[in-house]
């Protein structure tokens, strides 16, 4: 019963939010008690969609990098070869977590100027720590019964890794993946404040000409987007940990 | 025999020395002039230069070939210590002989050794593996070292502690601001959070639901839940009679506050959750079998022993508070965010610094101490 109700419930928070996309003035009439007077209800000074699409890229491009090299550096520090280095990366990420993402983002301004690069740069350092701590607890985490026993197959190393540690480890992985991106998500909103292309810039705009109909739709915008790549992603992880 | 050089000190020692090479300083006529770059021999009288130049060689060695943990932390720490100091020097250096509006700032030279410095320090106290006493005590030696520098005005000529001057009264108010937000929340969210995470854990059909709930409204970026929360606080500001004299209002501290306490319940609640769900069935049964009323197992058995897990999730809440307080600026909450926001809108780096320095440092102190804390309690993880 209540996975029919949580699959209706995501198939209709997806559909609304699409419906907006494509046709915000539709949803005017909802918005305009909050505008104030005279003002605009649906945000005009961009597509809200191409901004969406925008807002979307930024966080993709920054992930996909984040994720590849702190898989590899995770892989690297549980071999023999980096293990010297284990501790210390923990301690890193330990660190590296206690730093606010708006810190991380006002402090790329002043080195990379602004636009998308800071918030690039900010999403990218921020999406490393989560999915290294997750890839690093999957690959260590391997039972050690399951690691004897490749290795008395015969396996080597690398089909150890291959075949039986990352299979094994994937759906923690893609745990910390589904946390950097949300992270990522709600950065990039941060990342309007320094002219980055975005849906914050409709949050900011609402808030600088207290038009109150802007801060709802686009914080109600990337709230569902929010929601609905957590909830996917955590399909996905779902459907991995099965199969493995 | 010959050794093979340490795995970090290669990397670490030749960042050093690189970092060496690169500007020290970075130098404006005023506080809207273009930048130039100030070597090391530049921005320092020679004496210091070399004094620098000396340690620096030294604390390479040590890290390429010296194995024992305590010599790598004093060589490392007392290198950064220098650093630190010959930062503010040049900053006197560079600004002597009447440019008043000179501005210096740490350049890329500085921020790349305090970075290879920083990571030998944090591998040598890693290898020292400190107990919690031990961590506290080198965090207060840290702290003290900085309040020591800071009070003697060796980085009075810095261009961070010029923007401070000019706005002593608003850094102490903001800096109250923030406190307010992040400590005030997270004991509203203790408050509630702990009594939940007991009643979902009592009423296990009600655990999952709640949990979820919470997570999803986790998602939900700062600034978009910080933005529709004035909606409903203006709304009980201006309808619900005596809100507005108690400081509820649409824009503000309110909505920042109530946005913080939303973000904190998660933890909290899973935490206290997860906490009780590990004490041991035996226990909670001898418990009973003693005599023990609900009520009284739960206050001197289960939240006992499920003390450390929910300190743990204090901490996540803490860590998380003081970061996301940053974001209530936006919203008219004030807090350190106050500086970074209005450094990012004059691109003033250094504004930007003086908001995100004392957040960074706030949150780092937070979290060890709170790590701490956590591991001296009886029967803490170890």
């Amino acid at each position: 019963m209540s996975a029919v109700v949580a699959a209706a419930l995501r198939f209709a928070l997806v559909a609304l939010v699409l419906a907006f996309l494509l046709v915000p003035d539709a949803f005017a009439p909802l918005l305009a008690p909050f505008a104030p007077p005279g003002g605009a209800a649906i945000y005009d000074r961009a597509s809200l969609l191409a901004l969406t699409v925008s807002h979307l890229l930024i966080v993709v491009a920054a992930i996909v990098p984040a994720v590849a090299i702190s898989v590899g550096l995770a892989i690297l520090v549980s071999r023999p070869i980096g293990a010297e280095f284990l501790p210390l990366s923990r301690a890193i990420v330990n660190i590296g977590q206690t730093f606010p993402p708006v810190a991380v983002l006002a402090l790329a301004v002043p080195v990379v100027g602004f636009g998308a690069w800071p918030t690039l740069i900010a999403l990218f350092l921020y999406g490393l720590l989560p999915v290294f701590e997750n890839a690093l607890a999957g690959l260590t985490g391997v039972p050690p019964a399951v690691a004897e026993a490749a290795r008395g197959s015969g396996m080597t190393g690398p089909q150890r890794l291959l075949q039986v540690e990352l299979p094994l480890a994937l759906p923690v992985i893609l745990e910390g993946v589904r946390i950097s991106l949300v992270i990522a998500l709600s950065t990039a909103t941060i990342g309007s404040t320094v002219a980055a292309k975005g849906l914050g810039e409709v949050i900011i705009a609402g808030l600088n000409s207290n038009n109150l109909a802007f801060v709802l739709q686009g914080g109600l915008l990337t709230g569902a987007l929010a929601v609905i790549l957590y909830d996917g992603l955590g399909q996905v992880a779902r459907l991995t940990a099965r199969r493995g | 025999m010959g050794r093979s050089p340490d795995k970090l000190g290669v990397p670490m020692g030749g960042l050093l020395a690189v970092a060496l090479a690169l500007p020290l300083a970075s130098y404006r006529a005023n506080r809207i002039a273009p930048a130039e770059p100030r070597g090391l021999f530049e921005a320092l009288p020679l004496s210091w230069a070399l004094a620098v130049v000396g340690l620096a060689l030294a604390a390479v060695a040590v890290a390429l070939a010296a194995r024992r943990p305590a010599l790598r932390l004093a060589v490392s720490a007392l290198m950064l210590l220098a650093l630190l100091m010959a930062i503010g020097e040049a900053g006197r250096t560079l600004s002597a002989g009447g440019a008043q509006y000179a501005r210096v700032a740490p350049g890329v030279g500085f921020w790349l050794a305090a970075f290879a410095l920083a990571i030998l320090v944090t591998d040598a106290i890693v290898r020292l593996r400190p107990g919690p006493l031990g961590r506290l005590a080198a965090l207060a030696a840290a702290l003290a070292a900085l309040g020591l520098i800071l009070v003697s005005g060796q980085w009075d000529g810095l261009s961070v502690l010029a923007e401070y001057r000019g706005r002593a009264a608003a850094f102490w108010r903001e800096g109250g601001h923030h406190l307010q937000l992040a400590f005030g929340s997270l004991a509203v969210a203790v408050a509630a959070g702990v009594p939940l995470g007991i009643a979902i854990h009592r009423a296990r059909r009600f655990k999952a639901p709640v949990l979820n709930g919470l997570s999803l409204l986790q998602t939900i970026p700062s600034i978009a839940l910080f933005g529709i929360l004035i909606v409903p606080l203006g709304w009980v500001a201006a309808n619900v009679p005596g809100a507005a004299a108690l400081g509820v209002q649409g824009i503000g501290m309110a909505p920042a506050f109530v946005a913080l306490f939303i973000y904190s319940l998660l933890p909290m609640v899973a935490n206290t959750a997860a906490g009780l769900a590990a004490v041991p069935a035996g226990v909670t049964e001898a418990a009973a079998g003693m005599g023990l009323t609900r009520r009284q197992q739960l206050a001197s058995v289960e939240l006992p022993l499920a003390l450390p897990v929910i300190l743990t999730g204090i901490r996540i809440v803490l860590v998380q508070n003081i970061g996301l307080a940053t974001i209530a600026a936006l919203i008219g909450g004030g807090g350190f965010g106050t500086f970074v926001f209005q450094g990012l809108g004059q691109t003033a780096t250094d504004l930007i610094l003086l908001g995100a320095l004392p957040t960074v440092a706030l949150a780092f102190v937070a979290a060890v101490v709170l790590d701490a804390t956590v591991d001296l309690l009886p029967g803490a993880r170890r």
